[in-house]
């Protein structure tokens, strides 16, 4: 290579290592092999040479314009690199440990803890009822075998309106149209009546930490031929068992409710202890739950179905003291206190 | 109630077997069972028969005694005692070194100067009464150094089964039938009662009686005199303490006693004022002292016990003062009846005053029994006072028996309601230890059933089936599942929608569900300027401050937001709730499920979070029904709802509910300065419109044609005003509108509208866009609305 372009190599060298940014790269790449470049120019001027001295020539001035693109590639790659490393020094470092801003809504825990226990119930084909607060006296007493004077009729108890009808007491008030919207079906068709009725529940009692005058309850019941009382454990074991998630031991005693025969109670091991005996179960290892029993032929009837043919199971699930216990809610009140500080902490929890 | 163990033993022979487990499975198969059980006499030991030979006054006190006991001992044993009714030749209960009271063993101590070698005992510091007013007195004929437990009934096992648990068995208030259940539950025989021959005296004179009133079912009576005991037996005495009732006197405990015993509440009169029982009501209320000296008010309803026109006694409840047995008293008259058990119980409520009697009679207590309890009662007053005498014939009037119960089924009923197989001897081995009469033929059962089981709890076959199983024992239960066969079950449309609006509520746009009460609350309303406004009535409510039921959630919400003002300054609740809107023409309530949902604001704009409470509305319904709500105006119809802005929210053309701004009034008591907005929807109507299905738009390959006009909207036009100039223009290519972009002065209001336009067939020309848009945009000017320039 003659002494010119060596020189020229040197000096596109050195301009180059001088190259701060893309736009000095990009002036000197045109100064050079732009149009108007000067080794652009050295190829046009070669017209001009000697034959023999213009095939060597052309090959060097070739040989450097490749060079020179290859070193301003180079040199754009380390540009772009440069410029990479400073956008990443640029990057501030952020506090991942700095305290979360929780934006987020919550359930009321009763909808959570019903949630649960319909999903059980609808895995094992039982319908969710929904049932009006106001019933007449045949829907809260009548129908369930409540006679005319039994206590549970008394003023004291339950929310009587000027109208003449009242606040449920129980969700069992449920009971006589649920039986009745399903005795069709069972009887012509032989679908069994499958159905649990979750809704409020309403006592004209003085409220305390134990003690609310509106309430939720689940109302269950099951009609078929030949439902027995040895179905009527599984049903609760099990569904206990899964609302709790864990093996639930139910014992029955007998419970007098008119509505049922025979009636019982149902305990299940405490769940904290699971049995042994401690504070929460009164050293009894047993929890009282729920009220349960096959249901009385006076009800069925009223529901349109003969005793003679079918038998039934029914229970009620206090779901407001499902919820207490499952969170720990130790006031009955807060959870109709409308208080976001005690009600904002529950999220979905299935 | 309290039940001594001892007591069931006098009925039935339970030796041999864990009394504890016995109790247990009592109240596994019977009725509940408090979780403590007594030990009685468990913490006293070395208590003997200890007789005072001497007694000196201590020098120093004027209170103590320098006592020599002889406790059967070699030697006379000294002892200071500070008893007051100590005597030479007394008996009393003596405990020696060694002894054991409780915590404390007795150890010779110094006291006052002498030393005091045991402790003389009141019954209340043995445990048996709660007699402390001096030592216990202990009759003349046991011999010195015996062990107390060896003469009285010291050690006993005392549970409580709660009275509610035997609201349906009027055969369970007393240790007889007590002893029945023990008996069939341990399979051991029950013993009949020691009674006295009443027949004995059928030649004596009558009792001049009569029923006259259908509320007494049965009254037997009887006279007796010369009764000279005043002072139950110890034994009595422990039995009724250890049972949770105090010793009175001899009659007053023996009747108690045999109620505890039988569960039939028996009474005493003084012979003298009742020569002539009328068993009758009143026409008009008066006043009346019973035997506890209280003055009752006595209305027309409430049944008496008379001497001719004179009242003696409330009959099932309690005796009068007058009639009571006294000092002088020679000849009494006791009564063992049966009344209508609704009758006593609403006497009782109205009286407010609930005794061990009617606490009983209210329970429908067995006619048959009246008699046998006479018989029970004369054959222990004649056990402890030989003397007595009976001077009158048994007066019994039995106005109203109950029928006979025979329950006739078979052992496929019995199998079926069990799901398990019990045998046929099981079966009537069970039901005859407890009373019942069963006649069995082939896999026949004809069951009849006891007295004392009849007047109400055992009426059905269903009722024998409880009997079998529950002395089977349901912890022997096989249990397993149905085999009903299985149908699909469809989730109803009601809760899936609640449910999906309730997850987008808290899921997407962070609100919190709260409870409430379906009432109002007066004052808290009232303390935000909302006036109660009027409804169906709570007819029986005690709290003052609740009467009147809700007609909408949101007043109870902006009550809520008012108390939850220190949670935020921004936040949203709802609440799925009930509500009343008056009557139907049946006068039967309407009632509403509605979801309300208040946003509460103290930095954004009520603008702001009114259009974010409509798009809360507008995005659930797009996901849920995948239809568009409108909106239209409404008029205001509650005081808490600022009259502009008030919206109808409409899906389907059909008013499902409410949107609007809290009136300033209300709002200003809540937070003077805070945005309030609210909505009620109601989720019935709104669940049962059906959801439009999903139609797939195929995304056109022709490039589509976007158009923006900007235009200036004149003041009160809404953005439903401009769409009219479009909507029967665009034709198949116009796709959608929207706003770009917007522009505020204080005096103009310019948006830019964006019109795509596509089709699926072919490539638009820009000249059929052109021409639609021409005829929108004369449209809009016809409309009054200029294009920007």
């Amino acid at each position: 290579m003659n002494e010119k372009l060596l020189s020229l190599k040197d000096e596109i060298k050195s301009r180059l290592g001088e190259t701060k940014d893309l736009t000095d790269l990009d002036k000197i790449r045109v100064s050079y092999l732009g149009k108007k470049g000067s080794i652009t120019a050295l190829l046009k001027g070669m017209k001009d040479l000697p034959n023999e001295e213009r095939k060597t020539f052309g090959a060097e001035v070739n040989k450097l314009k490749a060079q020179a693109a290859q070193l301003i590639e180079e040199r754009l790659a380390e540009l772009k690199e440069k410029e990479i490393q400073r956008e990443i020094a640029l990057m501030p470092q952020f506090d991942i440990t700095s305290p979360v801003a929780l934006a987020r809504g919550s359930y009321h825990p009763i909808t959570l803890v019903q949630r649960e226990c319909e999903k059980v119930f609808s895995s094992m084909g039982f319908n969710i009822e929904d049932y009006s607060e106001i019933v007449t006296d045949y829907e809260c007493f009548e129908a369930l075998n409540i006679p005319k004077h039994h206590p549970a009729r008394d003023m004291q108890d339950t929310y009587y309106l000027d109208n003449g009808q009242l606040l449920k007491s129980h969700t069992s008030a449920a009971q006589n149209a649920i039986l009745k919207k399903y005795s069709k079906g069972l009887i012509e068709n032989g679908t069994p009546i499958k159905a649990i009725f979750p809704g409020r529940c309403f006592r004209n009692e003085a409220t305390d930490a134990c003690h609310e005058n509106t309430f939720f309850q689940m109302e269950g019941v099951m009609v078929d031929k030949d439902i027995s009382i040895s179905n009527l454990i599984y049903f609760m074991k099990t569904m206990l068992s899964e609302v709790f998630k864990k093996d639930i031991k139910v014992r029955l005693r007998p419970g007098f409710f008119p509505f049922v025969e025979p009636g019982f109670e149902l305990d299940i091991s405490c769940l904290i202890c699971g049995g042994e005996g401690c504070p929460s179960c009164k050293h009894s290892g047993w929890l009282e739950l729920c009220p349960c029993g096959m249901i009385h032929p006076n009800v069925l009837r009223e529901g349109g179905i003969d005793p003679e043919k079918y038998t039934g199971f029914a229970f009620g699930l206090g779901l407001t003291r499902l919820a207490m216990m499952k969170y720990g809610i130790k006031d009955i009140r807060d959870l109709n206190s409308g208080s976001l500080k005690a009600l904002s902490q529950f999220t979905d929890d299935e | 109630m309290f039940l001594s163990m001892n007591w069931i033993q006098d009925f039935v022979d339970l030796s041999g077997l864990d009394k504890i487990e016995l109790i247990h499975k009592f109240s596994l198969s019977t009725a509940e069972v408090e979780n403590d059980i007594f030990h009685k006499g468990s913490d006293i030991s070395g208590i003997v028969v200890g007789e005072i030979k001497s007694v000196e006054n201590h020098p120093d006190s004027k209170k103590l005694h320098l006592l020599k006991i002889d406790a059967g001992e070699d030697e006379l044993i000294d002892v200071v005692c500070g008893a007051p009714n100590v005597r030479v030749g007394f008996k009393t209960a003596f405990a020696k070194v060694g002894a054991k009271i409780g915590e404390i063993t007795i150890a010779p101590r110094p006291l006052a100067g002498f030393t005091s070698n045991g402790m003389c005992c009141s019954e209340a510091e043995i445990g048996i009464s709660d007699d402390n007013s001096g030592i216990m007195e202990i009759t003349d004929d046991v011999k010195n150094g015996t062990d107390l437990k060896d003469i009285y009934e010291i050690d006993d096992i005392v549970f409580e089964v709660d009275n509610k648990s035997l609201t349906n068995r009027p055969d369970l208030w007393g240790h007889y039938g007590i002893a029945r259940e023990f008996a069939a539950l341990a399979g051991r025989e029950l013993k009949p009662l020691d009674l006295d021959d009443l027949k004995a005296y059928d030649g004596l004179k009558k009792i001049d009686m009569k029923i006259e009133d259908t509320l007494c079912q049965r009254y037997s009576c009887l006279q007796v005199e010369n009764i000279n005991r005043n002072v139950s037996p110890v034994n009595m005495r422990i039995r009724l303490f250890y049972c949770g009732m105090r010793a009175i006197n001899y009659l007053a405990d023996l009747t108690n006693y045999l109620m505890l015993e039988m569960g039939q509440p028996m009474h005493a009169f003084d012979s003298r004022k009742v020569e002539k029982i009328r068993i009758k009501r009143f026409d008009k209320p008066f006043t009346f002292k019973t035997l506890d000296g209280v003055e009752r008010n006595i209305d027309e309803n409430t049944l008496m016990i008379c001497n001719g026109d004179t009242p003696v006694a409330i009959a099932g409840i309690m005796g009068g003062l007058d009639s009571e047995i006294v000092d002088d008293t020679t000849t009494l008259t006791l009564e063992s009846a049966t009344f209508n058990a609704v009758s006593v119980r609403k006497s009782t409520v109205r009286l407010a005053h609930r005794t061990d009697a009617s606490m009983r009679y209210e329970k429908c207590l067995d006619p048959e029994m009246t008699v046998t309890a006479i018989a029970r009662f004369v054959y222990l007053l004649k056990k402890y006072d030989s003397d007595i005498k009976v001077v009158s014939s048994l007066t019994d009037e039995y106005a109203f028996k109950y029928d006979t119960v025979i329950l006739d089924f078979d052992k496929n009923f019995v199998d079926r309601y069990t799901g398990i197989e019990i045998s046929n001897d099981r079966i009537v081995a069970t039901l005859e230890s407890l009373g019942f009469k069963v006649e069995l033929n082939n896999d026949n059962f004809s069951v009849t059933v006891p007295s004392w089981r009849a007047t109400k709890d055992v009426t059905i076959k269903a009722d024998i089936i409880e009997e079998i199983t529950r002395i089977y024992g349901y912890d022997n239960f096989e249990i397993h599942t149905t085999r009903s066969p299985l149908y699909p079950v469809r989730a109803s449309v009601i809760k899936t929608t609640e449910n999906k609006i309730k997850d987008m509520l808290v899921k997407r746009y962070n609100l919190h569900e709260l409870h409430s009460y379906v009432w109002a609350y007066n004052d808290e309303l009232k303390a935000i300027d909302i006036p109660v406004e009027d409804n169906v009535k709570l007819a029986n409510a005690t709290n003052p401050n609740i009467e009147t039921l809700r007609n909408s959630i949101v007043p109870t919400q902006l009550c809520q937001v008012k108390s939850n003002l220190s949670f935020s300054n921004d936040f949203g609740i709802f609440e799925i709730g009930r509500v009343v809107n008056g009557l139907d023409e049946n006068g039967l309530c309407i009632e509403n499920k509605k979801l309300a949902i208040t946003l509460y604001s103290k930095t954004r704009n009520v603008k702001d979070i009114y259009f974010e409470l409509r798009d809360i509305l507008a995005v659930v319904t797009d996901e849920i029904k995948h239809k568009a709500l409108t909106f239209e105006k409404a008029e205001p119809t509650h005081s808490y709802e600022h009259p502009v802005n008030l919206y109808s929210v409409c899906l389907d053309g059909k008013n499902i509910g409410t949107i609007g701004i809290v009136h300033p009034t209300v709002s200003k008591k809540i937070d003077k300065k805070a945005a309030i907005v609210f909505a009620e929807i109601d989720v019935n109507a709104y669940a049962n419109t059906e959801a439009a299905p999903i139609v797939y738009d195929e995304p056109s390959k022709f490039p589509p044609m976007d158009y923006d006009i900007s235009v200036e909207v004149p003041q009160g036009m809404f953005f439903s005003h401009l769409a009219e100039c479009w909507k029967n223009e665009g034709g198949e290519i116009l796709k959608s509108t929207k706003i770009v972009d917007t522009y505020d002065t204080e005096t103009v209001h310019s948006v830019t509208i964006r019109f795509e336009f596509s089709s699926n067939e072919r490539t638009l020309s820009s000249a059929e866009v052109q021409k639609i848009m021409d005829k929108i945009i004369s449209n809009l000017s016809e409309n009054g609305v200029k294009l920007r320039g």
